[in-house]
Formats: structure tokens, sequence, C-alpha cells
């Protein structure tokens, strides 16, 4: 419960909560918290996403894939994740 | 050998066909197969992040289709933009069926959108296929500014009303250079084979063939229309006539 309230202060106060170890970011339209320090890779790995065939945009700008694993997200971040599906 | 040139691209297939709507992947991979498609088409949209391992991706031979994202569902030529340069970075290609719709109960294209989203696209090496009316001045314009080929629908999307203005789809194919390849409206195989008959140099569908009730044997169907249509035009056909020819000769009756 303690660490709950934690949490909630946290979002409460954005910016000022830096050092408590997690961001919170919108994730293809929806919010998510992470970890701090969380890269796109990590994110990914955490997901469970296979690189092959995907795409990354991160506040409408695309993120190279060499780049996955030096872009740390950001508290406020919109991250978009996408990949193919059936269509014509 | 008759091939199809899409910028730097070369095809043996006239046929395109789309990834939406089977019953299921494994019928998809069999019409896929059956209609010797070549270039197969796909949509960018969000990862599901309750099912993050499902992908299309698994279903398809990465070595033996051209994938060519779309960027279908797109109302504005920025969204159509950045739609297409995430297709882009998903796939590593520079293909884009460049789709700015203007309205969603007939999917009609919005022609002044196609064109802004074409100019930028064009500019940064995109190899544009704009799915576009069945407009001759629209088709050279789209041509004018670069795209690889002109997409002119026969129909509405998914409506399975045939070549509605072939006039107009023969016009656009003595106007300009580039494919013109009837994208939309196609609903059984004699419409194939007309489109093809009128010159046009491919035909892309999905709904004609995933909506059929066995889509399998209509992949083969489109198939065999478009090789049909495509031989019966470079064979050149005989003049319309009003009256009889006889083809048996008149000498020797008794």
């Amino acid at each position: 419960m303690r660490y709950d309230r934690g949490r909630e202060m946290f979002f409460s106060e954005g910016q000022g909560a830096r050092g408590k170890g997690q961001v919170k970011i919108m994730l293809n339209g929806k919010t998510k918290d992470v970890s701090e320090d969380t890269t796109v890779l990590g994110l990914l790995n955490e997901l469970d996403i296979k690189l092959q065939g995907i795409a990354v945009e991160l506040n409408f700008g695309i993120v190279s894939r060499s780049k996955y694993g030096e872009t740390i997200l950001e508290n406020g971040d919109k991250v978009e994740i996408v990949r193919m599906v059936g269509g014509g | 050998m008759d091939i199809l040139k899409i910028g730097n691209r070369e095809f043996k297939s006239r046929l395109m066909v789309g990834t939406g709507k089977y019953p299921s992947n494994e019928i998809m991979v069999k019409v896929l197969e059956e209609s010797g498609a070549e270039v197969i088409t796909v949509a960018v949209r969000r990862v599901n992040l309750d099912r993050s391992k499902e992908s299309l991706l698994d279903y398809i031979d990465l070595k033996k289709y051209t994938l060519l994202p779309n960027t279908a569902a797109c109302y504005t030529a920025q969204d159509a933009i950045r739609t297409a340069k995430l297709g882009r970075e998903a796939l590593g290609t520079e293909l884009v069926k460049l789709e700015v719709i203007g309205d969603e109960k007939t999917l009609f294209p919005d022609n002044e959108a196609l064109l802004e989203a074409a100019k930028v696209l064009v500019k940064e090496g995109f190899i544009v296929l704009p799915y576009t009316n069945d407009d001759p001045i629209m088709a050279k314009k789209l041509e004018d500014i670069g795209c690889a080929a002109i997409m002119p629908l026969a129909a509405p999307i998914g409506s399975g009303l045939g070549i509605r203005n072939p006039y107009n789809i023969r016009i656009i194919r003595e106007t300009i250079k580039v494919p013109v390849i009837v994208d939309a409206g196609v609903g059984t195989a004699s419409d194939a084979a007309i489109a093809m008959e009128l010159g046009c140099d491919g035909l892309l569908m999905n709904t004609g063939i995933a909506g059929a009730k066995d889509p399998v044997n209509m992949a083969k169907a489109m198939k065999l229309a478009v090789e049909a249509g495509r031989l019966a035009y470079i064979s050149g056909r005989i003049p319309k006539k009003l009256y009889a020819t006889a083809s048996s000769p008149i000498e020797g009756i008794i």
C-alpha cells in the first residue's frame, strides 16, 4: 500500500519525481510505466516483441534500428510500435 | 519474356494480392501461392500489446514475395507520409502503395492530398504507387511528379463492381508511360480479364479473392484471368463489326 501511494505521488508531481525509478510514457496510445533509464530496446524486450518487421516512433520521429539500444525513454515520451498486418 | 517493371523492380506476375480479410492465415498462404503473385500488400498498424508475439510476417516467405506496404486508412497527407515512413523502416523497402482516403463511405481518394503526399515521398526516395481515381488528368499529374506506377480504382474498394469506366482506364493507359495497375473493385475473373484486355499492366486485388466462398480457387481463377487478358491484349484483338464475316471459304460450295 505504501508503495502504491508513493507511485501516486510520483505521478502527480511529474518532473519533480526523478530518482524514484519510474517514468510514465504513452505507448501505442496508452499510458505505461517503465523503469528509469529504459531504452527502446529494453522496452521491446520487456514486451517480448521481435525486432524483425517492426518500426518504432518516438515523439513522431522514427527511431532507426541502430539507435534502439541507446535511446532512453523519458517521462511523457510518446512511443509507437508498429508492424505489418493483413491489408489490401 | 513479358516483364512488368516498376521503378527498378521487375516482376513476371501481373497480379498483386492483398493480405487482408482471409478466413485464416493458412488460407492466405495458399491464396498467395495459387495466385502466383510476387507483390503482396500489407498494412502498418500498432502492435497489439496483448498479443505481441503474433506477426503476419511469420506466415510470409520474404524471399519469395515483395512486400508493398500501404497507407490505408490515412485521411491526410501528413498521416500517409508518416505511415509510409514507418512501413519503410519496418520492412526496409522504398516501395509504398500510397492511399489518402477522402471519404469513409466510398473510400475514394483525396487526390489533392494524394498529390501532396506523393511529392514529398518521391523526393525522399520512395517508389510511390498511388491509389487514385480513374481520372486521366490526375494520373498524368502523378506521373509528372515521379510516381513509379499509377493505381486507378476500377470501382470502390471491396465493392466487386468491376471496371466501371473502361474508357477512362484506357485513356489513362494511353496517356501515361509508367505502369497502370488497376486497384480495387474487381469482383470476379472476367473483371480482371477486362482490365488486362484494356491494356493495364497489372492488377491488385484483395476482397475479390479473400471474400470469395473459396478464396484459394478464386486466386487461381484471377491468376488465369490476368494471364488470359494480358495475352489477349498483346495478341491484338479483332475489330468489332456489326455484321458477320464468314469463317469458312465461299469458294467450292457444293
